[in-house]
């Protein structure tokens, strides 16, 4: 067998869309998680050490088959296979699988690979994904391309077919997150903002401690960042390139603060919160035209908007009841319509990057919860429960969320978590310093 | 893509050229505020800021998740604005702050209440608007650490800061 019908991808190049569509994979029985179902039993996968194929090549195999095996065992979904149990040793990538050894294991998946590293610094890692028990390749080999400064990139990147060729589910490990990082004493904390891989590798900061800073978002297309700082003494929303680390305020307006910043779809309208006279409504703002509109005009507090993931929509938290609520009205605002009627207070709602769920914070007897539920606000499901959970972010694929969880007390301090949308795999996130206000980005161009 | 280094590069160049001074502003907590670097005799000076925060008082306390006044903190903010009338070559600075209980964004808003509210009383005592300037801190600037009312009940507070003239020049 050649990789005849392989494709080669080079990290930020455009990719064919068809190169990550897998209609092979319906048809393929057994080896299948439905996501939704709350699997109870991880899938057993066996990841043999991909081999380098040249000298030099055997750091960044051992590195990328790592990244890979860490990647698939965090989603809670599959389960390694500890490689001393292996029968068969492969030696060269091409070579046939012997399939009975792999079933005498019980590897439910076979994921094999190859590295080579170049001496100018190309990586080029090829894999093959196996239904052991069928006894069939899932889906076809696989050969991407990169540098060894991108390699991690690289393993995402072979994680993410797995994953999609066996849940049938888009992927979501070749993406970032930005967060506030932060430090010092509870009184006197310093924040920055910063930015790592999805699984807390290769944290870069984008702004010194100088000024506070809080609520970081991206926008749709992951290349600019919206946040709110403290750089005037006042906040206000900023607008922060990713690539340049550029940044320029946004809707300035004197005697005003503006705060709790969020990118529509369309990666032009800015939908944020000002506060003037001590009354906060939301706002939008066109980043071609600096054109500022009011959606809302009430002497309660209206804060937190998100937009649906179509951009007609808008929902965001509101005390207008007595108590913080979460509401939805049309994008061009008008009268908005109340969705949460549970115990308790409701906040920071975000709308899924699939459109079917609104995830929240949600207080209630001294509890701190991350829930979600339907756009209408039926099927409320709560997914965590502590002192403090607050600020969920979607994974790009809307099948995990990340948020923030704060310790109680003198020393308390926050940490990032995420959590399935089943409620299942909790994990912490791990961040050099205490993290606060991730959000995800979508799936890396 | 060299997108990691240009970062490193141009983050340290910000920090070259921050430009933000936070000891221009109080957060009526620690000891980095404008206040507290006035001189020790200034206690007793009753027109300087140290007077206003140790003997006026500069802060009034709210209840939960309300920005109304009570009659202590009523006393407190007549006091307040008889010594900015006594004391024109300064403005103030009005901080609203929360406890940690609710959300970062709806505790911005909330502190924005606050701070207007005890605006709107200095205003309503004829203190002119441009010496009065309002910010909130939501719930980022605790003075107290711990995790139960006794702390709650101090962080919810507004703290009116006051500067030599910074505001309107």
């Amino acid at each position: 067998m050649t990789f005849l019908r392989s494709l080669i991808l080079t990290l930020g190049v455009v990719v064919s869309a068809s190169v990550f569509s897998f209609a092979a994979i319906a048809q393929n029985g057994p080896l299948r998680i439905e996501i939704t179902e709350g699997v109870i039993e991880p899938l057993p996968f066996a990841l043999p050490t991909f081999m380098p194929e040249a000298a030099g090549s055997e750091e960044i195999a051992l590195g990328i088959s790592q990244v890979v095996a860490a990647d698939l065992q965090a989603t809670g979904l599959f389960r390694q296979i500890d490689p001393s149990a292996f029968i068969s040793q492969t030696s060269d990538f091409n070579s046939p699988v012997q399939y009975a050894d792999w079933r005498a294991i019980n590897a439910q998946a076979l994921i094999t690979g190859a590295v080579n590293v170049t001496s100018d610094g190309q990586v080029t890692v090829k894999f093959r994904l196996y239904d052991v028990f069928s006894g069939n390749e899932l889906g076809e080999g696989l050969r991407l391309g990169g540098t060894t400064t991108s390699w991690r990139r690289l393993a995402h990147r072979v994680a993410d077919t797995v994953y999609s060729r066996i849940t049938g589910e888009d992927p979501y490990f070749d993406s970032r997150v930005v967060f506030v990082s932060e430090t010092g004493p509870k009184n006197d904390r310093r924040k920055r903002l910063a930015i790592m891989d999805y699984d807390g590798a290769n944290v870069q900061f984008l702004t010194d401690s100088n000024a506070l800073v809080l609520n970081p978002r991206f926008s749709p297309t992951g290349d600019r960042i919206l946040y709110t700082s403290y750089e005037s003494g006042f906040p206000q929303v900023y607008l922060l390139d990713v690539g340049s680390v550029q940044r320029r305020v946004l809707a300035e307006q004197q005697g005003t603060m503006s705060f709790a910043p969020r990118f529509g779809p369309d990666g032009q309208t800015v939908v944020y919160s000002l506060s003037s006279g001590g009354n906060s409504d939301i706002y939008t703002l066109d980043l071609r035209t600096n054109q500022t509109r009011r959606l809302t005009s009430a002497p309660s507090i209206e804060t937190a908007p998100s937009f649906s993931p179509d951009g007609s929509q808008i929902v965001f938290e509101s005390d207008r009841s007595g108590s913080p609520q979460i509401y939805v009205m049309p994008a061009t605002g008008g009268e908005p319509r109340r969705i949460s009627f549970g115990e308790g207070r409701y906040g920071t709602p975000v709308w899924s990057p699939r459109g079917d769920l609104i995830a929240f914070t949600k207080q209630n007897e001294g509890r701190f919860h991350i829930g979600v539920m339907r756009t209408d606000g039926s099927e409320e499901r709560l997914l965590t429960a502590s002192f403090l959970d607050e600020g969920p972010s979607w994974s790009p694929n809307g099948r995990v969320i990340m948020f923030m969880r704060e310790t109680a007390g003198a020393g308390g301090a926050p940490a990032l978590y995420s959590v399935d949308i089943s409620g299942r795999n909790l994990r912490r996130v791990n961040t050099p310093n205490a993290a606060s206000d991730p959000a995800w980005s979508p799936l890396l161009p | 893509m060299n997108l990691v280094s240009k970062t490193l590069l141009l983050v340290a160049a910000i920090g070259l050229g921050a430009c933000t001074d936070p000891s221009q502003y109080g957060t009526g907590g620690n000891g980095t505020d404008y206040n507290s670097t006035a001189d020790l005799n200034g206690v007793n000076d009753p027109s300087s800021p140290a007077y206003f925060r140790e003997t006026i008082g500069d802060r009034v306390l709210f209840a939960v998740d309300q920005s109304t006044l009570g009659d202590g903190a009523r006393a407190t903010l007549l006091a307040q604005a008889n010594w900015l009338h006594a004391n024109p070559e300064f403005d103030a600075l009005i901080e609203g702050h929360a406890d940690e209980q609710g959300t970062r964004e709806y505790n911005l808003a909330l502190g924005a209440r606050r701070a207007n509210a005890v605006e709107e009383y200095l205003s309503s005592q004829g203190i002119a608007s441009n010496r009065l300037r309002v910010v909130s801190f939501g719930k980022e600037r605790p003075i107290e650490v711990c995790s139960d009312e006794t702390c709650y009940g101090q962080n919810r507070r507004a703290v009116t800061v006051i500067s030599a003239g910074a505001l309107t020049s």
